[in-house]
């Protein structure tokens, strides 16, 4: 009975969509409050449905109800309850459930926050919400229902959770993830309102920077959650890979991060409309084809969802809508959109463009790269087959990495319109004082300059330095935005260390050791002390000790799953602000021995400390009082001054 | 021309350029960076290029797996459902996931006398999960 409630309650979700879509569009079509107030209504039984749905799930894999086809599959009795819950949205089916209701809460959100905005404008963004929402529901509901039944061969005993599933990253990268990657779904309904009204102006600008900057805080932080993940669990240490599917959401980040940018001219300039306007059409248009790579295994990827064609189908055809239908508006519509607006020299109309050309730039290499295996598949055919690596991604995307970083450091000193000569000759004389100090500072700690390395960290420095000038010069007029754009760029360029001197001095060694044996890694010996069976209510393994240093120990361990017959490393690491130290156990081998591999990773946390820093910046800026609620009529009168 | 016009005329051109250069530094980065993808039967009819950066599947052999007496050395086979076969040479941790009898990529070259020295070792991540490379293996292969 549960599973049909559930089931029941999803469908009551998809016919408040059609609601919520219909009243929004054509209330300000007609410009009928009470329509547009009836869509606000709306948003809020769905959220409640798709809550309702979402919780009777979690329910069933509390039960054990493995009459359910997807707890049967995805969970078991031995399971710890927590896992249980994250379970539901271990695969497929599930997680759509998740996606789905994520989209409730933002349009509730959107409903019920924004009533500021004008009555056209929020009916059009609600209408739009609630077509996505139709879709999304109609694609989970008819073809990747989690309540489906499994009658009448009831199984006695369930699946299993995969077990690289059964850890705290699963339990929080997702919902973070899909937050991030719906929240630009609000970004595209503002951008489509505005095509249809055709009015683009500081105001809309000023009301769309707070959503993009939560959206893009929460992607970031699933991101880097996603990395840091891979990173303890797969047991080898690396945190990204350029697998087709982080791909997949790294392009929307990219393109977000554009976005905050071309809105940033588009509010205080009102430069750059259609180009924002796009961005916000291309950002969701990529975390949809994201949603179509992943789920319907037409990639080669660790991440991919069993394959199903129809599935696959389905989702191409939301793809082809959502994208053909958006871009069609913009190609009649976006004309009406153009302003002039005058800036020369090195100003910061000027560094913004570099920016978003950069960013765009990168979007599309990483873009070509994800997909050219695909293409030469369905294009060129035959047998051969070919894989696009990690050399390919670095070669491109580190040469505009570094180039952006270049515009990044000159960002804060620079003004709008144009900026005097001086200030950006002074910026030049510091970006050479920082590649002394990059050059200097490798001579005194390690025993060789790396050229990259240096410049990244020459530019890092950089970075910091005008920053900081800028931050000190302003101190009387510090505006929140001002200090969240500044703590986001000291972000971006912690992380731009952590990257290249992870990259380039991590030292790797493996071995197979007996016991009392020890290991010499970057100066420090491991010794491989004793090895104890360990065991819990899933799997048994083995857990060994290494000592280092004085009196420092860890424990990795080799884990066997026998639901799954699955084997998994737990490496074991050492964190620290200037090394990690890295563990892999692999078992015993022949004679005794066990097989180890052992890694330093200098700066590793840098990398993702940078990342959670530019995202909490986001959230900094957010709070800037101009984007406190001004009462619609308050601005009217404000922009007709 | 007016002072707009040749402004626009400036971006265009100037996009024009930028996007055309990015396309052809990507493509030649794809051609020097791109891996074949191979299958036993592939490399044991040699249509396989030598000593080149390779990518080549199948299934481990049950019983194949030979671990070297000292060291992290190993050699197993790879086949296919045609029972065609070709050895694999890798030093280090195998990944967890890598079984007999399962699906597996290796990353590497393939030397003269037929034995491909693996760089890296992939195994699958999960059992509903099989990559499209293998997958096209086995539709190949059914009768």
């Amino acid at each position: 009975m549960i599973p049909e409630l559930g089931h029941f309650s999803a469908f009551l979700g998809l016919m408040s969509a059609v609601g919520i879509a219909l009243f929004g569009i054509f209330g300000a079509n007609q410009n009928r409050s009470s329509w547009v107030d009836m869509s606000i209504r709306l948003t809020k039984v769905q959220v409640a449905v798709l809550a309702l749905s979402f919780l009777l799930l979690i329910l069933a894999f509390l039960d054990d109800d493995f009459s359910v086809l997807y707890v049967a599959n995805n969970s078991n009795t031995a399971l710890p309850w927590y896992y249980k819950v994250s379970g539901v949205w271990g695969a497929h089916e599930g997680s759509f459930l998740l996606w789905t209701l994520v989209t409730a809460v933002w349009t509730v959100l959107v409903a019920t926050r924004a009533r500021h905005i004008p009555l056209k404008l929020h009916g059009y963004v609600l209408g739009t919400l609630g077509v996505l929402s139709f879709m999304f529901l109609a694609f989970l509901i008819f073809s990747s229902n989690p309540f489906e039944r499994l009658v009448p061969n009831v199984p006695i005993q369930g699946a299993d959770l995969n077990p690289v599933l059964q850890d705290i990253g699963q339990i929080i990268h997702p919902p973070m993830l899909y937050i991030g990657y719906v929240g630009f779904g609000v970004t595209f309904a503002f951008g489509i309102a505005a095509l249809v009204t055709g009015k683009i102006d500081s105001a809309w600008a000023r009301w769309v920077r707070p959503w993009v900057n939560v959206a893009w805080l929460f992607l970031t932080i699933g991101i880097v959650l996603g990395s840091w993940w891979a990173y303890y669990e797969l047991g080898w240490g690396g945190w990204w890979f350029w697998d087709p599917v982080e791909n997949a959401s790294f392009m929307p980040w990219l393109a977000g991060t554009a976005l905050i940018h071309s809105l940033a001219a588009t509010e205080k300039r009102g430069a750059f409309k259609n180009w924002t306007i796009l961005l916000t059409l291309l950002t969701f248009t990529l975390v949809l084809m994201g949603a179509f790579l992943v789920r319907s295994g037409v990639l080669s990827s660790v991440h991919a969802f069993a394959v199903d064609p129809q599935r696959g189908l389905i989702l191409l055809t939301i793809f082809v809508l959502v994208a053909g239908g958006s871009l069609v508006l913009y190609a009649f519509r976006a004309h009406s959109l153009n302003t002039q607006v005058q800036y020369w020299g090195v100003s910061r109309e000027l560094l913004l463009l570099i920016n978003n050309a950069l960013l765009v730039i990168a979007v599309f290499t990483i873009l070509l790269g994800t997909l050219y295996p695909l293409g030469h598949e369905w294009f060129v055919g035959g047998t051969e087959r070919l894989s696009v690596g990690e050399p390919y991604f670095n070669a491109m995307f580190v040469p505009i990495m570094l180039l952006l970083s270049f515009a990044l450091a000159i960002a804060p000193i620079s003004r709008w319109k144009h900026t005097p000569k001086k200030l950006v000759v002074n910026a030049l004389i510091l970006l050479g004082g920082s590649a002394v100090v990059a050059l200097l500072l490798p001579w005194i700690l390690a025993d060789g300059v790396h050229l990259g390395v240096s410049c990244a960290v020459a530019l890092a420095i950089w970075i910091f330095v005008t920053h900081a000038i800028a931050c000190y010069r302003q101190r009387k007029a510090l505006t929140l935005g001002f200090i969240g754009m500044s703590v986001a760029h000291v972000g971006f360029a912690i992380a731009v260390i952590g990257v290249a001197v992870t990259s380039v001095y991590t030292e790797s060694k493996d071995a197979r050791l007996k016991i009392g044996e020890s290991l010499e890694v970057s100066g420090t010996k491991y010794e491989l002390v004793e090895v104890q069976p360990t065991e819990a209510q899933n799997y048994i393994g083995e857990r060994a000790r290494f000592d280092f240093d004085v009196q420092r120990s860890l424990f990795p361990e080799r884990r066997y799953y026998s639901i799954r017959e699955h084997i998994t490393y737990e490496a074991a690491i050492a964190p620290g602000i200037f090394k990690d130290r890295y563990i892999t156990f692999a078992g015993p081998m022949e004679n005794d021995t066990w097989g180890v591999e052992i890694q330093d990773k200098p700066f590793q946390r840098w990398i993702w400390f940078g990342a959670v820093v530019a995202g909490l910046a986001a959230l900094i800026a957010m709070l800037d009082k101009r984007y406190r609620r001004l009462s619609q009529r308050n601005l009217e009168t404000k922009y007709s001054e | 021309m007016k002072s707009h016009r040749r402004r626009r005329l400036t971006i265009i051109i100037f996009l024009f350029v930028g996007s055309l250069t990015t396309v052809l530094i990507s493509i030649f980065a794809l051609q020097n960076y791109i891996d074949h993808f191979y299958l036993p039967d592939q490399i044991v009819n040699g249509e396989v290029p030598l000593e080149r950066k390779i990518r080549a599947g199948g299934m481990v052999k049950p019983g194949s797996v030979i671990h070297d007496s000292t060291g992290l050395g190993v050699q197993f086979d790879i086949t296919d459902l045609n029972d065609v076969t070709f050895r694999v040479h890798y030093e280090g941790i195998l990944p967890p996931l890598f079984r007999e009898g399962q699906g597996t990529i290796v990353a590497g070259t393939l030397s003269e006398d037929g034995v491909f020295s693996a760089r890296r070792v992939f195994a699958k991540h999960d059992e509903e999960y099989v990559p499209p490379e293998l997958k096209g293996m086995q539709e190949h292969d059914d009768p």
